[in-house]
């Protein structure tokens, strides 16, 4: 079961500075409810203008989106794996003609596609193949590209699937490596507590970009500045739901205060064990983690890395006062071997 | 779909993909028959099995960092300004005189190629000055602007008062000229003090992402820094100054490359993160830096007398620093994009912590093994 938080949860927006900050907002996306219909993309796109990001198909399952970028602030990730889910008692395609494995294939070819989606660094292909063909290894899903049509097959190899589907977005941390290293200031924290770049002060530096341990933000191409989910600033300030939260038909993503959404996790992965999904855990809600806990945290069925996100993130800057010392050693060694060299031997 | 194009031909070209993975100029291992899959066809097989993580179709968790070849550069200027000011301080309080001037008008050089290097590579490079707004003790790019701001002027104002000898030597402008070198030599000593930080600053810079090669090799980068920014400004001087008065830049170039070595060394004992420092692209180049360190350091010590040597050993050593830095670039940027340089030591990390901790967080009960 989850352990209570024994930290108390740092507020984020009085850490800043704001006096009497309204309650820290989030979102809690529950991946056990998402269908994948891609609402939350669209509805965040047309809401914050956010530019195309082309067509394209990956042969990523549904996934044509590919990754969290500067033209797509929420991504929809779909995975399909060669087992059931928790509680089915028997085989999602029993008693129907299923060809043999190929979903590898698919999966290997479809890592590989680097589709222009206008930002930099983008949607980036695997360097590798392997971990792509391995995640989807064994099963079939009749209907995907390069599965050979239902019954012309082995029969003897029958597929069993599960099909995750999770809402990626911008975890607004509470404590967010792209606006500690931010040289301009142009990412700042709002008193909800989340994490917001002002396009008007953004001069392109980049660093935010490697710095973000989930891989979220990026640079829009042509433009130059860096991008990414807002919480919907301009709709929260005014007491509205984000668009993405508003747009989801089965409240997979949920948006309200972290506190609550936090208690409400709890119960929810209480439930699902009770169930049978004893496969559900929370990801990000930890106030104890490497980041201090995310503000957009999610329920998933599957380890982190499954779904494209990092097992076990820790916030780079925490370890910047060592390497500042470390910094200071090697510039007074350089000193040192200065002085000595004028030293060795006058003229 | 672009204007134009049939509907369906993207998804037909999918489908000629599947179809022939490997063909296409595409070499990747990928066995229909749900065999082994090796990394690459044509790659040498791994001594060591890989050790396997679950992956979203591979693809990349991080983003890689989207600095152009203008961000090794700069590094490198960085780093021969930061150098060169060194040897001209020391030069202009022991009295080697052409050492001095070649020292202070290669930095101003490097500085001012620097500076374009960093300015190219925004985003924006007409709000340069944005970095300006802020003093941010958490952002390494902001303390570095605001080391640069103390650096580039004080360090321009003595290369520029190089120009003394040219003043008519009577009148306002002979007076001039005599108060003209104890400006520079302030300014010198000035730039002198701050260039350690110039230099080393940017080790942290990089240290301070989410980039796996780069923020594991916090305790070298720094170091290394240093060590490549005393080899450049000594390179530089063995190539400008006569043989006579570059007895420093020799002894320098030697301490640099020590220091630059030693930190390598410890970047290279880091366990799977500096993997990326010895293969592909930044491996060569790493390589081809250490062959040239060598053979630049030699050339300095060995040859004393002959400014052929003395220049040949200079370029070397230049040549050298420059492409250290590329290659720790390059490093990086390879590291970020593999998903397993990020996956793997977190979840080592993980299990540590939960060999110590007990029972997990997130509430998943997992399968026992
Ligand atoms: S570090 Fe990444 S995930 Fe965290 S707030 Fe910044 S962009 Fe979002
Ligand atoms: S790219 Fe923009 S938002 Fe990102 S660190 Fe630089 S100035 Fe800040």
């Amino acid at each position: 079961m989850v352990e209570p938080h024994t930290a108390v949860p740092v507020d984020p927006a009085a850490r800043a500075g704001y006096l009497a900050p309204p309650p820290r907002m989030g979102f809690f996306t529950d991946t056990s409810l998402c269908i994948g219909c891609k609402a939350c993309e669209v509805a965040c796109k047309e809401w914050n203008l956010v530019p195309g990001s082309g067509l394209d198909l990956l042969g990523m399952s549904y996934d044509n989106t590919g990754a969290l970028t500067a033209n797509s602030w929420r991504h929809v990730a779909f995975v399909e794996q060669p087992r059931p889910v928790g509680w089915q008692t028997t085989a999602p395609l029993a008693g129907l003609p299923t060809g043999p494995p190929a979903a590898p294939t698919t999966a290997g070819v479809g890592g590989a596609v680097a589709p222009e989606q206008g930002t930099l660094p983008g949607v980036v292909p695997a360097s590798d193949a392997a971990p792509a063909a391995r995640m989807a290894d064994g099963a079939a899903f009749p209907g995907t590209p390069g599965t050979p049509p239902s019954g012309s097959g082995d029969r003897g190899r029958r597929a069993e699937l599960r099909w995750l589907m999770m809402s990626d977005v911008c975890k607004h941390c509470t404590e967010a490596a792209c606006l500690d290293v931010c040289p301009t200031g142009a990412l700042f924290r709002t008193e909800f507590g989340t994490v917001v770049v002002q396009e008007d002060i953004c001069n392109g530096c980049g660093y935010c970009i490697p710095a973000c341990p989930y891989g979220v933000i990026d640079q829009r191409r042509g433009d130059g500045r860096a991008w990414k989910c807002t919480l919907c600033y301009d709709r929260i300030r005014v007491g509205r739901t984000p668009a993405c939260a508003q747009a989801c038909p089965t409240e997979s993503i949920q948006y309200g205060e972290l506190d609550d959404l936090r208690r409400r996790a709890r119960a929810r992965v209480e439930r699902l064990h009770a169930d049978g999904v004893t496969e559900a855990r929370l990801y990000g809600h930890d106030p104890n983690d490497g980041v201090g806990g995310d503000g957009a945290f999610f329920l998933l069925l599957d380890e982190p890395e499954v779904y494209g996100l990092p097992p076990d993130p820790v916030v780079t800057t925490r370890d910047l006062p060592r390497m500042w010392r470390r910094a200071a050693v090697a510039a007074l060694a350089m000193a040192v071997a200065t002085v000595t060299a004028f030293l060795g031997r006058a003229r | 779909m672009l204007p134009g194009e049939p509907a369906g031909e993207r998804f037909r070209r999918l489908g000629d993909r599947l179809d022939h993975p490997n063909g296409g100029g595409r070499r990747r291992g990928v066995r229909r028959d749900g065999g082994p899959y090796p990394g690459r066809v044509g790659d040498a097989p791994a001594p060591v099995p890989p050790a396997t993580f679950a992956s979203y179709y591979g693809r990349p968790i991080l983003k890689a960092p989207v600095w152009r070849y203008d961000i090794p550069a700069y590094l490198f200027c960085g780093g021969l300004a930061a150098g060169s000011a060194l040897l001209a301080a020391g030069a202009d309080l022991t009295g080697h005189d052409a050492l001095r001037r070649a020292t202070r008008i290669v930095g101003l050089g490097a500085l001012g190629a620097g500076t374009y290097f960093l300015i190219n590579d925004l985003g924006r490079p007409a709000r340069f000055h944005h970095m300006l707004r802020v003093a941010k003790p958490t952002s390494p790019m902001s303390v570095g602007t605001w080391i640069l701001a103390c650096f580039g002027p004080s360090a321009g104002v003595a290369a520029v008062t190089e120009l003394a000898p040219l003043l008519p030597r009577h009148g306002v402008s002979g007076l001039l000229g005599r108060l003209v070198p104890r400006v520079g030599r302030a300014a010198g000593l000035v730039s002198a003090a701050v260039a350690p930080a110039v230099a080393t600053y940017t080790g942290v810079l990089l240290a301070d992402t989410a980039v796996p090669s780069w923020h594991d090799a916090y305790p070298g980068l720094p170091t290394l820094f240093a060590g490549g920014a005393l080899v450049a400004g000594a390179g530089a001087a063995l190539v400008t100054t006569p043989t006579g008065q570059a007895g420093p830049a020799r002894r320098l170039a030697v301490a640099g490359a020590v220091l630059e070595r030693l930190a390598a060394r410890r970047i290279s004992r880091m366990g799977l993160t500096a993997e990326p420092y010895r293969r592909g692209h930044a491996g060569r180049l790493l390589r081809a830096g250490r062959l040239l360190l060598a053979a630049g350091t030699a050339g300095a010590l060995l040859g004393r007398r002959s400014r052929a040597v003395s220049v040949l050993s200079g370029a070397a050593l230049l040549a050298s620093s420059a492409l250290v830095r590329f290659g720790v670039f390059a490093a990086g940027v390879a590291s970020a994009r593999d998903p397993r340089y990020t996956v793997l030591p977190q979840r080592e990390r993980l299990a540590r912590r939960r060999a110590e901790a007990g029972p997990p967080r997130d509430g998943a009960a997992r399968p026992t093994p």
